[in-house]
């Protein structure tokens, strides 16, 4: 079977997307003739024309606020919101109109917006193009929030989240973009709110998300060179999150490291420990640890190797949970 | 490179250009009737008159269309009032009153075909009205049981939208649909959409965003701008060295003034609006001049921040008065009409009474409902366990 890059994979979901639904429509900015920064939109516009795929003006609570009238109208959007740093200016409209208007319409209006943001660092990009804001998004009821780690994920993914009836924040491992795995399109795709177990072990639980997956699978393989067997969890629904097979995880091992690129403080691991100390109290044999950017703005990125979580600081907090 | 010998630092010019306060200030409320920037098609004293760019719009507006005008008017002003004084009693958390700018909305609101979508932001009763929405709809938002309960897709009358200017950006996305549906045109199914904001939304972002992305995919969307001539305590100085309408012009589309208080000419202006769209002209920018004569809400005091003697001058100027005055002495109503009119509303106030202070409490159930098309697992668990913890209670 022919690899894939994650990149040319939402490429391919959103092109099956389209293909399937002619109410599905691209807009961001540099998504028609570039094909977006990333290339994730590569050809849409060639192939689906103007009217689908909108080179939008430069200015994200347009890009957002004209996508949920659309939606109303019975669209259903595909916003690109450029780099992570950038979602702000669209924040009000995303908290305010899109995560509530089905709420407040009390189900008469419903708003299948994909907001996808590129996020994470490890690019040595400048300053607001290397942030983790999912937690903002998670804390914001009425939004599903999820985030793809491969190829494959990534193909299924942002076409169950454009068929999705709520609105989803998509968020996609921008330094993974040219990672390459195996897609398999005529596969059963598991659910789109489900996070899934793809390194099974019996020691240890990793619990994580996005780009750190493949960082924490590797650190998974240098453990298993110290005779310590780590079960690796992907989340990939980070709200609602999906936390049974973490806890069915945790009751086998009794430890539990859970790893994100994101600020630790009120973050998506935070929310994580506090409910796995709650469901799983007498299972646990060490505190939950965690492994996280730090509690200050994203540094320059000639330092970022140090902030973003990495297999030693992985492993050691393996380690620290083990001996504890 | 060299620089030009008449080339002069383009300062001065600048500097020269900028207007006085009293300049700006006179700009902004420039209302003198007669003004030719003011679209007006009945005078304050109730006289009608001609404009010849607008006269066409309003043919069919005889003694018949008057009077159902007049009762719009009456109606939605009497309900408004009765809303106040449910607040004052204590029915009501909060009352958002349409006092003075009734001309302004039943004059848009009457403009619309039943295909078009209006996008209101919170004072827009007269246009629900105009919609169709029975008032009593409008009373859950303000006594605390629902954020809005008619439907906005069966009339076409969007959420109220507190968070200002939010809509503007919706309705120009909505009015992109339109067009990316082949609604445009000059086919019976065209389409329009008509937005509605106050002057103090015109500093906001997305009301700039919203123009922008309607100029540039000439979206059918009517933006139209009740100036209220107040942003709670804010005047249009606050917001604005130009009058609002000439903004339009650096977006690439028309901008207009009209009479607020005038029935006729808001439903005129806002006719041609909504065609010029509908065949693919859009967008356009009208400006309501009109006035805000009660307080921004309930919980507002407007003495704090203006003179009574503005409240006098534009009582003169009332959008119900010149219409009866009209009815009486350009068509010979007789005072039979004004007391049916008159009983009718008494009717609506006492209804609308009735019905807002037997509005059930919400169930707690109610707080979980509809957050997702798709239902949360871990929503649902807590409602689950919420609903069980209150259920303890019973019998208590």
């Amino acid at each position: 079977m022919a690899q894939t890059t994650l990149a040319k994979a939402l490429n391919n979901g959103l092109r099956a997307a389209m293909e399937r639904d002619p109410k599905v429509i691209v807009m961001g900015e540099d998504v028609g003739k570039l094909g977006g920064v990333y290339r994730v939109t590569d050809g849409l516009q060639k192939d689906f024309g103007e009217q689908r795929v909108l080179d939008t003006p430069l200015a994200e609570s347009g890009i957002i606020g004209t996508a949920i009238g659309l939606a109303i109208r019975g669209f259903r959007p595909v916003c690109e919101i450029q780099f992570d740093g950038f979602v702000f200016p669209g924040f009000d409209q995303i908290v305010s109109q899109l995560a509530k208007l089905h709420y407040r319409s009390q189900g008469k209006i419903t708003v299948p917006v994909v907001v996808r943001i590129p996020f994470g660092g490890g690019i040595g990009a400048v300053e607001h193009h290397s942030e983790s804001p999912e937690s903002y998004f998670a804390h914001a009821a009425g939004l599903k929030v999820v985030a793809c780690s491969n190829p494959a994920d990534a193909y299924w993914m942002i076409q169950q989240a454009i068929a999705c009836d709520d609105p989803v924040i998509f968020f996609e491992p921008k330094r993974r973009y040219w990672e390459k795995g195996e897609v398999d399109p005529d596969a059963e795709p598991p659910p789109l709110f489900a996070s899934r177990v793809v390194r099974q072990g019996s020691r240890l639980t990793v619990a994580t998300y996005g780009p750190m997956l493949k960082t924490c699978l590797a650190a998974a393989t240098a453990a298993e060179a110290d005779g310590h067997d780590l079960e690796v969890i992907d989340l990939r629904t980070l709200s609602p999150l999906d936390l049974d097979p973490v806890l069915e995880s945790v009751r086998r091992t009794g430890h539990l490291v859970l790893v994100s690129e994101a600020p630790s403080e009120s973050s998506i691991t935070s929310e994580i420990a506090a409910r796995v100390q709650q469901e799983a109290f007498y299972s646990l044999e060490a505190p939950v640890l965690r492994v996280t950017g730090f509690d200050a703005p994203y540094p320059p990125s000639k330092c970022e190797e140090d902030y973003l979580p990495d297999l030693d600081r992985v492993l050691d907090a393996v380690d620290r949970s083990l001996d504890w | 490179m060299s620089v030009p010998q008449d080339w002069t630092p383009p300062t001065a010019g600048v500097q020269e250009s900028r207007p006085s306060r009293e300049h700006v200030v006179a700009g902004l409320k420039a209302t003198d009737e007669g003004d030719p920037e003011l679209v007006q098609l009945l005078t304050p004293e109730g006289e009608r008159v001609s404009d010849p760019r607008f006269d066409s719009y309003a043919t069919d507006l005889d003694a018949d269309a008057l009077r159902d005008l007049y009762r719009d008017l009456v109606l939605v002003r009497r309900f408004d009032r009765e809303g106040n004084a449910l607040q004052r009693q204590g029915q009501l958390g909060i009352w958002v009153p349409l006092l003075g700018q009734e001309a302004a909305q039943i004059g848009a609101g009457r403009a619309l075909q039943p295909q078009d979508m209006a996008f209101p932001s919170y004072r827009e009763h007269g246009v629900a009205w105009a919609r169709g929405i029975d008032p009593t709809e409008l009373l859950g938002i303000f006594r605390g049981t629902d954020h809005g309960s008619w439907d906005p897709k069966e009339t076409r009358f969007h959420l109220y939208t507190i968070v200002i200017g939010n809509q503007v950006l919706n309705a120009a996305g909505y009015a992109m649909g339109q067009k990316f549906e082949g609604k445009v045109g000059d086919g019976p199914d065209s389409e329009a959409t008509i937005c509605f904001f106050g002057d103090g939304a015109t500093s906001q972002g997305d009301v700039h965003e919203g123009f922008v992305w309607a100029a540039v995919y000439d979206a059918p969307v009517v933006f139209y701008c009740q100036n209220n001539q107040w942003a709670i305590s804010e005047p249009t100085e606050r917001q604005s060295r130009i009058p609002l309408y000439k903004r339009a012009t650096g977006y690439g589309f028309p901008g207009i003034r009209v009479d607020g208080n005038d029935v006729l000419a808001c439903l005129a202006v806002t006719r041609w609006a909504l065609e010029e769209c509908r065949s693919g002209n859009g967008p356009v920018l009208i400006e309501a001049f009109t006035y805000r004569m009660d307080a921004h809400t309930t919980s507002d005091d407007p003495s704090r921040y203006r003179l009574a003697d503005e409240l006098e001058l534009w009582k003169l100027k009332d959008p119900i008065e010149r219409v009866r005055v009209n009815l009486v002495r350009e068509h010979h109503v007789g005072q039979e009409f004004f007391d049916e009119v008159q009983a009718e509303s008494d009717e609506l106030a006492a209804r609308f009474r009735e019905f807002c202070v037997n509005m059930p409490q919400p169930a707690p159930d109610r707080m979980f409902s509809q957050v997702y098309a798709e239902p949360s697992p871990v929503l649902e668990a807590q409602r689950a366990a919420y609903l069980d913890y209150h259920a303890s209670f019973e019998g208590v």
